[in-house]
C-alpha cells in the first residue's frame, strides 16, 4: 500500500529507544521496549488498551522520563527533559487528550510556547495555517474560543499545531478517533506527503484498516512488551487482510477473519410500540462559533437503535447535551415514556432513566483525581447502598466497583488509584460501565467506542446491542460510519445543527448516509 | 501568588488522602513542610539582622511567651479558638474550590451582632439558651452577608474573590458603623459595644485561662473534615470544586451547592467572632479588626486542607502571633513581622514544591 520507501530517504533513526522501561505505582507500562523511528516511514503503535502506547511517546515527548534504558536523537543518548526540550529537537506531539488551553482562542493556543518576550506572530501564523489548513482540507475557526469547538474540531487544531512547529517527528495519538472516514482518508494522504518530504510520524490507532492502509511500519505492544514488529519490506509484501490477520494475532493471540465486519442487526421493532423518547422541534440557540440545533425531531422506540451521523462539531454535542438537560432549549420538547422532561434538571432526567455517556471523558466524564471506585458512582452520590443518611459506605462502594471492574475489565493498579492515571480506553470503560448501570431506558451514546481498542470496541458494541435487546430506547452519537451502519436500525445525518435526513438501514444505507454528509439528497 | 499555586495543591493533597498513601508519602510530605518552615524561619533571621533585630533574641521570646509561659500558652490556645472557626470554613470553601476571601468581613459582622445580641439576651434568658441564640444570630447574620457573592457567583459566574473582597472591606466597615452608631454603649466614653459580663461568657477550662470555645472550635474543625471526606454532601462539594464541568454533568446542583458552600464557610466565620467574644472579649470596640480571617488562609494551605493537620497550623501560627506580639513589643520590631515570616515561609514552600518536581523529573532523565 505504501507508497515511498525508507531507502529513498535513508534509513538512520531520527529517535531510537533503547530498552526503555516505565514503571507506575503497581504496574510496568513500558517494559525494556526497542523501537527504531526512520525519516520517510509511518511507524504504526498498536496495542490493547492500557498495552504502554501513550506512555511510550509520553516520554519521547519530555512529559516523562524511563525508570531504565535510554532514548537517541539522531544517534545520540539524549534525555528528553520537558516537552519544550522534545520540541526544540523536533518532535511534536498531538496527544490523546486535549491539551489546549480552553479560555484561549485557537490563534492564542497555536502562539502559546513561543519566548515571553517576543511579540507573538500572528499574521505569519494566518499565512502559515491557511497553507496546512488547505493541504489537510480542514477549516479551523482561529478566532474561536478553545472550550466553544467539539473535541473533534479540538483534535484537528492540535493536529494543526503540532505542524505549525515544523516537526521532524510527528507523533499522533488517537488522533483519527474523531474524525469522519473521510477526514480520517485526508490525514493518511497528508501523513503519506510528509513522509515523502522525508519527516517520521508515530502513528497510534485501534483501527487496523487504518494501521494497514498508513503505516510502513507496525509495531505492537502487549502489556508493556514489544511483542512484534512489521518492517517495510515485509509490510510491502503482504496485503492488507494479511496484514491485518498478523496484527490480530500478534494482539489477541488468536486468529479473526476481519474481526470488524459484524452483521447488521436484525432486530425487530414494534412499529407500533409507543416512543420512549420523542423529540419534537428542538432547538438550541446558536453560539458565535458553534452551531446550535434547528428545529430537530425524532422518536425512538423501545429496542431501536437510531444512530447520528455527521461531522464532528455540527451539532451532535448540543444535540446531546440539550436531550440531558446539561444545556437550556429555546423551543421544542422532549418526551420520555409519554411525560415531558423539558422543565427537570439534569439529575432528575438521570433518575428518570435517562442516560448519557458524553465524549469528553476527562472534562466532564470523570474526576480525575477522585479513585477509579468514586467514579464509577459520581451520578449516585447520595443514593442507597454507596451512601447511607449521607454517609460513605466505603465497603460497599468498594465491592461495587470491584465488581464493575472485572465485568468490564478495566485494567487498573487499584480501586484507588487517580481515573485520570488509567489509559484512555480503561477510562472510557469506567464510563460505559456507569451509564449501562440498572434504571436506564433511554441512553444517548456520544461516541462510546472511541478510545477502545479492537476487543474492547466488539464487547461494547454487543452490549449496547443488549440494552436495545432489553427494550431499552438508544441513541448512538458516532462519526464513524462502519459502526453506525453495524450498529444502528435507522441513521439520521446531521449537518450544521439539524438533520437533513433520516435512512432505514438497509443494503444501500451506506451511500444514502454519504450522499446526505455532501449535501446531496439521499 | 500563592492562590495561584493553591488549586494544584489542593488536587494533589486530594488524592493523597483518598490514595495509599504509604509511610514514605506521609514522610516525604513531612520533609515537604517542616523543611521549608525551617528555611523560612533562617531567612526572617537575616531579614531581623539586616534590621538590627537580634533573630535568636526574637524567636526565644517568641518561644517564651507563646509556647514556654504557662500565662502564654494559655492565651495561645485561646487564640486558636476564632482560628478554627475560620479555618474550618475556608476548608470548606476552597475544597470546593470556591475562594471565600470575606472571612474578615463575616467575623467582624458576626462579632458585632454577638457582642450586641448577648448582653441583651443573657438579661432576658437564662445563659445556656441566651448564648445559642447569640451565636446563631452571628451565624445567620454573616451567612445573609455572604449571600451577595454566593449569588452572583451560582447564578452569573461573577468571580467570588473579587467580591468576597469587596464585602469584607463594606462588611469591616458597617460593623465599625453599627459599633458607633447603633449599639454604642452609652455608659462609656470610647465607642463600644456593651461589654457581657465576665460571668456570662462562655466558661474557662478547668482552673486555666483557656476558654472553652477552643473545645467549640476543635469540634467544628473536625466535624467539617469528615463532612468534607466521609460524606456524600461533601463529596458533592469536592466535585464541584475538582471539576465543575463534571458536577454539571453528574447532575448535581452547582448553584444550590454554591450557595450552600458560601453559607456554611461565612456561617463558621460568623461563629468564630462570636466564640471570640462571647468567649474571650465581652465587647467590641470601634475600629477593632485582628484580620485573623487573611492570617489563616496560609495556615490552611500548608495544611493543604486537611482538618486535622489544620488544627497543627493554627497552633503554630497561634503561637506566632501571641509570641509575635510580645517579642515584637520588647524588640521593637513591627508587630506584622509574623505576617512577613508567614508569607516567607509561603514562598520558600512553592520554591520547595518547584525544586522538588524539577528533581524528581531529573533523577529519572
Ligand atoms: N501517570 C500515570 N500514573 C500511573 N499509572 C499510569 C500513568 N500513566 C499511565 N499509567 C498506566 O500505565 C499503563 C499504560 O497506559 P497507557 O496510557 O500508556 O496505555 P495505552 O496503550 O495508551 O492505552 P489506550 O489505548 O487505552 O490509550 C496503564 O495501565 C495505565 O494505568
Ligand atoms: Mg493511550
Amino acid at each position: 500500500m505504501s507508497g515511498s520507501s525508507s531507502s529513498s530517504v535513508a534509513g538512520r533513526d531520527i529517535v531510537a529507544l533503547e530498552g526503555v522501561t516505565k514503571r507506575f505505582p503497581g504496574i510496568v507500562a513500558n517494559d525494556s521496549v526497542d523501537l527504531s523511528i526512520r525519516p520517510g516511514e509511518v511507524h504504526v503503535l498498536l496495542g490493547e488498551n492500557g498495552a504502554g502506547k501513550s506512555t511510550l511517546i509520553g516520554m519521547l515527548s519530555g512529559l516523562q522520563q524511563p525508570d531504565e534504558g535510554r532514548i537517541l536523537v539522531d544517534g545520540k543518548p539524549t534525555p528528553i527533559t520537558s516537552p519544550r526540550h522534545a520540541l526544540a529537537l523536533g518532535i511534536g506531539t498531538v496527544f490523546q487528550h486535549m491539551m489546549l488551553v480552553p479560555t484561549l482562542t485557537v490563534a492564542e493556543n497555536l502562539l502559546l510556547g513561543g519566548p515571553w518576550w517576543q511579540r507573538p506572530r500572528s499574521e505569519e501564523l494566518e499565512t502559515r495555517v491557511a497553507e496546512i489548513t488547505s493541504s489537510l482540507g480542514i477549516t479551523v475557526k482561529l478566532h474561536a474560543k478553545v472550550s466553544e469547538l467539539s473535541l473533534g474540531e479540538q483534535q484537528q487544531v492540535e493536529i494543526l499545531r503540532a505542524m505549525v512547529r515544523n516537526s521532524r517527528l510527528l507523533i499522533l495519538d488517537e488522533s483519527t478517533s474523531m474524525l469522519t472516514p473521510k477526514g480520517i482518508e485526508e490525514l493518511g494522504a497528508l501523513m503519506r506527503r510528509l513522509v515523502e518530504q522525508g519527516l517520521a510520524i508515530v502513528f497510534i490507532t485501534h483501527k487496523l484498516k487504518e494501521a494497514a492502509a498508513f503505516g510502513d511500519r507496525i509495531s505492537v505492544l502487549k502489556l508493556g512488551r514489544k511483542v512484534g514488529e512489521i518492517p517495510p519490506e515485509r509490510f510491502r509484501a503482504l496485503g492488507e487482510q494479511e496484514i491485518i490477520s498478523e496484527i490480530v494475532e500478534l494482539m489477541f493471540g488468536k486468529q479473526k477473519d476481519d474481526p470488524e465486519a459484524a452483521q447488521r442487526p436484525t432486530r425487530t421493532i414494534r412499529a407500533d410500540a409507543v416512543p420512549l423518547l420523542q423529540v419534537a422541534d428542538l432547538s438550541v440557540a446558536p453560539t458565535e462559533n458553534a452551531p446550535g440545533l434547528s428545529s430537530i425531531s425524532f422518536d425512538i422506540r423501545p429496542g431501536e437503535i437510531l444512530g447520528i451521523a455527521g461531522i464532528d462539531g455540527n451539532g451532535q454535542k448540543q444535540l446531546a447535551e440539550a436531550l440531558a438537560g446539561q444545556r437550556a432549549a429555546t423551543r421544542g420538547s422532549v418526551r420520555l415514556e409519554g411525560t415531558a422532561i423539558d422543565a427537570l434538571s439534569v439529575g432528575e432526567r438521570r433518575k428518570r432513566g435517562l442516560r448519557y455517556l458524553t465524549d469528553d471523558r476527562l472534562g466532564e466524564g470523570t474526576v480525575g483525581t477522585f479513585p477509579v471506585s468514586i467514579n464509577f458512582f459520581l451520578k449516585q452520590v447520595g443514593a442507597a447502598p454507596f451512601w447511607r443518611s449521607g454517609v460513605e459506605q466505603r465497603a460497599e462502594i468498594d465491592r461495587h466497583a470491584a465488581e464493575l471492574v472485572r465485568e468490564y475489565d478495566v485494567r487498573t493498579p487499584s480501586l484507588k488509584t487517580p481515573v485520570a492515571r488509567l489509559s484512555g480506553g480503561n477510562i472510557q470503560k469506567v464510563l460505559l460501565a456507569r451509564e449501562l448501570a440498572e434504571g436506564a431506558k433511554v441512553v444517548i451514546f456520544n461516541k462510546p467506542t472511541y478510545g477502545l481498542d479492537l476487543a474492547n470496541t466488539l464487547a461494547s458494541r454487543q452490549r449496547i446491542r443488549d440494552t436495545a435487546a432489553r427494550g431499552l430506547a438508544v441513541l448512538l452519537i458516532s462519526t464513524d460510519l462502519e459502526e453506525l451502519l453495524v450498529m444502528c436500525d435507522r441513521v439520521a445525518v446531521i449537518a450544521n445543527g439539524a438533520v437533513v435526513g433520516t435512512v432505514e438501514n438497509t443494503d444501500d444505507a451506506r451511500t444514502r448516509i454519504g450522499r446526505l454528509m455532501i449535501g446531496l439528497a439521499a | 501568588m500563592s492562590i495561584d499555586s493553591a488549586p494544584t495543591a489542593s488536587a494533589t493533597a486530594l488524592d493523597a488522602t483518598s490514595g495509599a498513601a504509604t509511610r514514605r508519602d506521609i514522610l516525604h510530605r513531612l520533609l515537604m513542610t517542616l523543611g521549608p518552615i525551617l528555611a523560612a524561619l533562617v531567612i526572617a533571621g537575616f531579614i531581623l539582622l539586616a534590621v538590627g533585630v537580634d533573630p535568636l533574641a526574637y524567636y526565644g521570646y517568641v518561644l517564651e511567651k507563646g509556647l514556654f509561659s504557662p500565662l502564654g500558652i494559655q492565651q495561645t490556645l485561646t487564640r486558636m479558638a476564632p482560628l478554627l472557626f475560620l479555618a474550618a470554613g475556608l476548608i470548606v470553601a476552597f475544597r470546593a474550590g470556591m475562594w471565600n476571601l470575606g472571612g474578615d468581613g463575616q467575623f467582624l459582622l458576626g462579632a458585632v451582632t454577638a457582642a450586641a445580641s448577648a448582653p441583651m439576651l443573657v438579661e432576658i434568658l437564662p445563659a445556656w439558651p441566651a448564648l445559642i441564640c447569640s451565636f446563631l444570630i452571628a451565624m445567620v447574620v454573616a451567612m445573609i452577608w455572604s449571600l451577595v457573592p454566593a449569588l452572583l457567583r451560582a447564578y452569573q459566574g461573577v468571580n467570588e474573590i473579587i467580591t468576597t473582597l469587596m464585602m469584607t472591606f463594606l462588611g469591616t466597615s458597617l460593623a465599625n458603623v453599627l459599633v458607633k452608631l447603633v449599639f454604642r454603649d452609652p455608659a462609656t466614653t470610647v465607642p463600644q459595644t456593651r461589654t457581657l459580663p465576665v460571668e456570662d461568657r462562655l466558661p474557662r477550662l478547668f482552673d486555666t485561662t483557656v476558654t472553652s470555645g477552643l473545645l467549640l472550635g476543635l469540634a467544628a474543625i473536625v466535624i467539617v473534615h469528615l463532612v468534607m471526606t466521609r460524606t456524600a454532601f461533601g463529596l458533592k462539594l469536592r466535585i464541584v470544586g475538582a471539576n465543575p464541568r463534571a458536577a454539571v454533568h453528574a447532575g448535581l446542583g452547582v448553584p444550590g451547592l454554591t450557595i450552600a458552600v458560601f453559607a456554611i464557610s461565612a456561617g463558621l466565620a460568623g461563629l468564630a467572632g462570636a466564640v471570640d467574644i462571647i468567649g474571650v472579649q465581652g465587647n467590641v470596640r470601634a475600629d477593632w479588626n485582628p484580620a485573623y480571617g487573611l492570617a489563616v488562609i496560609p495556615a490552611v494551605f500548608l495544611a493543604r486542607m486537611n482538618g486535622f493537620a489544620a488544627i497543627g497550623f493554627v497552633f503554630l501560627l497561634s503561637v506566632l502571633s501571641i509570641g509575635g506580639e510580645s517579642a515584637a513589643r520588647r524588640l521593637g520590631v513591627p508587630n506584622h513581622f509574623t505576617l512577613v515570616l508567614v508569607s516567607i515561609v509561603l514562598i520558600v514552600l512553592a520554591l520547595a514544591e518547584y525544586i522538588d518536581h524539577r528533581y524528581n523529573q531529573s533523577r529519572k532523565a
